[in-house]
């Protein structure tokens, strides 16, 4: 099969009306070069506050790039360019603050990461390295984060093990709580599935969707009945291009581009 | 046929090689063993040796030799874990970090005895140091400085990068994510370097001879003031180290127990050398267990 030239110029993406929504965080003409690689072109998203959006697309195609942009992880290995706007701020202009800013737009990655410490510190230590000393305090927030992430009722007689002995998918939950350990407005995850069996998989999906009432989540995945069963959003990437971006529903029903109907009835990718 | 025949051939001549070198150790380990450790009691290993009547220890040149190492180690390893960290973490692909990997290359192959020139001529000569401990720490950190940065680099390489953006995501700092997450994971790694390297430079000779000096003073170890000549932790004091006492005896010592003296400290040499190095894989298992509790 060859591979299909589509028109890049030919995009259907959402703009939210301001009056009517929040939104979270929203990005402008945002491009990333790899080298002389042009990895992303004009990004042009609005992220809605307390929803799911995912990120589709082919290997590639730009969406895990944009996404570790957001949080400015691409800082050492590509150029970013153009605006990311949270808060009235410009989270990619070089005055920000990147280690406070992390701490409002957090990230989990596609492999479980945990620390080599135990479980319980794994959740504590950044909020030590902040300077929250209080045991109580910690504790409390220990057993609530596990709470959010479905992972206290399988650990809580086990914090002071390794995180390491936990399960992949345990491994995975622990590094959400870890992240919203934090309190961040916005949580970015990177396939947090991929290397996960369907039953862990299933219960991560179950905590994100508790975890968008309080939470922005903007989640990138590979797996298409996932991005559906999850988002109310869904933004379709292509070689570098965002060509579609509406609810999850129209997206998957309706695509009004031919390359998002081709790659969700897999003709590619 | 031919092809599996090959096969067999092959697989054999490299069992063989494989098995002459565990052969070649037994026979030399067996050999020094059997030789030195009738000679080995607790008098001989704390009393003070004999130059010319028989009867000599070796507690003077052991103390040297664990001292030294000390010394070393204290001065060498924050240097390295710097330069370790450098390397691994922070240095651009640009010309200055080629520059100091080729310097730590080179300085890693020069052989000991020039190392110990080198140290007699800048050190006890020019700086007038004399034949000292100082001198002699000094010669051996530069013999130990390439390995250990060498092992510290390596072992925190070993570190996934996962564990850097795990760090970095919670708003980290890069510094703080190096040193509290990136260091304690690579120290098993780093331990079992600086045990094995603590083996080679107990053993070394060469670059001690013309530094630390060849004699043992007598030192009094009930006098624990390192600014008292005749105190064991003295850095002044010139220090005939187990390695280099056995050089010396075997090449001009006249004592008439001579052979069965060299034998012993050559026992005590190897089975220390031997002990580090089971040592460095005890720690070291043990500490990858605890980290990834695992059984």
């Amino acid at each position: 099969m060859s591979i299909e030239k589509y028109d890049f110029n030919e995009k259907n993406i959402l703009h939210f009306k301001q009056d009517k929504h929040q939104i979270a965080i929203a990005t402008h003409v945002l491009q990333v070069y790899y080298g002389n690689k042009h990895a992303l072109v004009d990004g042009d998203l609005e992220f809605e506050r307390y929803r799911i959006t995912s990120l589709i697309g082919a290997s590639g195609s730009g969406k895990s790039t944009y996404l570790r942009s957001l949080n400015r992880m691409n800082d050492n290995v590509a150029k970013v360019e153009g605006k990311i706007i949270y808060r009235g701020l410009d989270v990619n202009s070089s005055k920000i603050n990147v280690y406070e800013m992390r701490k409002h737009i957090g990230m989990v990655f596609q492999r479980p990461n945990p620390f080599s410490k135990s479980i319980r510190a794994n959740i504590t230590f950044a909020l030590k390295e902040q300077g929250l000393k209080d045991k109580k305090k910690l504790d409390e927030i220990v057993e609530l984060s596990l709470k959010d992430a479905a992972l206290w009722d399988e650990v809580k007689d086990d914090l002071d093990k390794s995180a390491w002995s936990l399960s992949g998918g345990q491994q995975q939950r622990l590094c959400i709580a870890r992240t919203i350990a934090m309190k961040p407005d916005i949580l970015l995850l990177d396939e947090p599935a991929s290397a996960l069996d369907p039953i862990s998989t299933s219960k991560i999906e179950e905590t994100l969707v508790e975890l968008k009432k309080r939470y922005t989540i903007i989640i990138v995945t590979h797996n298409m009945q996932q991005a559906s069963r999850i988002s109310d959003y869904t933004a379709f990437f292509h070689m570098g291009h965002i060509l579609e971006y509406g609810k999850t529903k129209n997206v998957f029903t309706t695509p009004q581009i031919r390359a998002t109907n081709d790659y969700i009835s897999g003709n590619f990718g | 046929m031919k092809i599996k025949l090959q096969n067999k051939i092959a697989i054999n001549i490299i069992r063989i090689i494989a098995a002459l070198v565990v052969v070649i150790l037994l026979f030399l380990l067996g050999d020094i063993l059997i030789s030195g450790v009738p000679h080995i009691s607790w008098h001989f290993l704390t009393s003070a040796s004999q130059s010319f009547a028989s009867g000599g220890g070796i507690g003077v040149q052991l103390f040297n030799s664990i001292y030294l190492l000390l010394l070393t180690l204290i001065i060498s390893f924050p240097i390295s874990l710097g330069a370790g960290i450098f390397l691994s973490e922070y240095a651009p692909k640009n010309i200055f970090t080629s520059i100091v990997r080729m310097a730590i290359e080179v300085l890693s192959s020069l052989p000991s005895v020039v190392v110990g020139l080198f140290g007699f001529l800048l050190f006890v000569v020019q700086f007038q140091m004399g034949f000292s401990i100082l001198s002699g720490a000094i010669a051996l950190t530069f013999f130990n400085l390439p390995l250990l940065t060498r092992n510290i680099e390596e072992s925190l390489r070993a570190v996934p990068d996962l564990q850097r953006e795990a760090g970095m995501a919670l708003g980290l700092s890069k510094w703080r994510t190096v040193t509290r997450v990136i260091l304690p994971e690579a120290l098993p790694g780093i331990i079992t370097g600086v045990v094995l390297g603590a083996g080679r430079v107990f053993g070394e000779a060469a670059a001690l001879i013309y530094t630390a000096g060849q004699s043992a003073t007598n030192i009094d170890f009930g006098n624990w003031n390192p600014f008292n000549a005749a105190s064991p932790l003295n850095l002044m004091r010139p220090a005939e180290t187990l390695a280099v006492h056995i050089w010396k005896i075997n090449s001009e010592g006249v004592m008439p127990d001579a052979s069965a003296v060299s034998a012993g400290a050559s026992a005590v040499l190897i089975i220390v050398v031997l002990l580090f190095n089971i040592f460095a894989r005890i720690i070291g298992n043990s500490l990858y267990r605890k980290l990834t509790a695992t059984k």
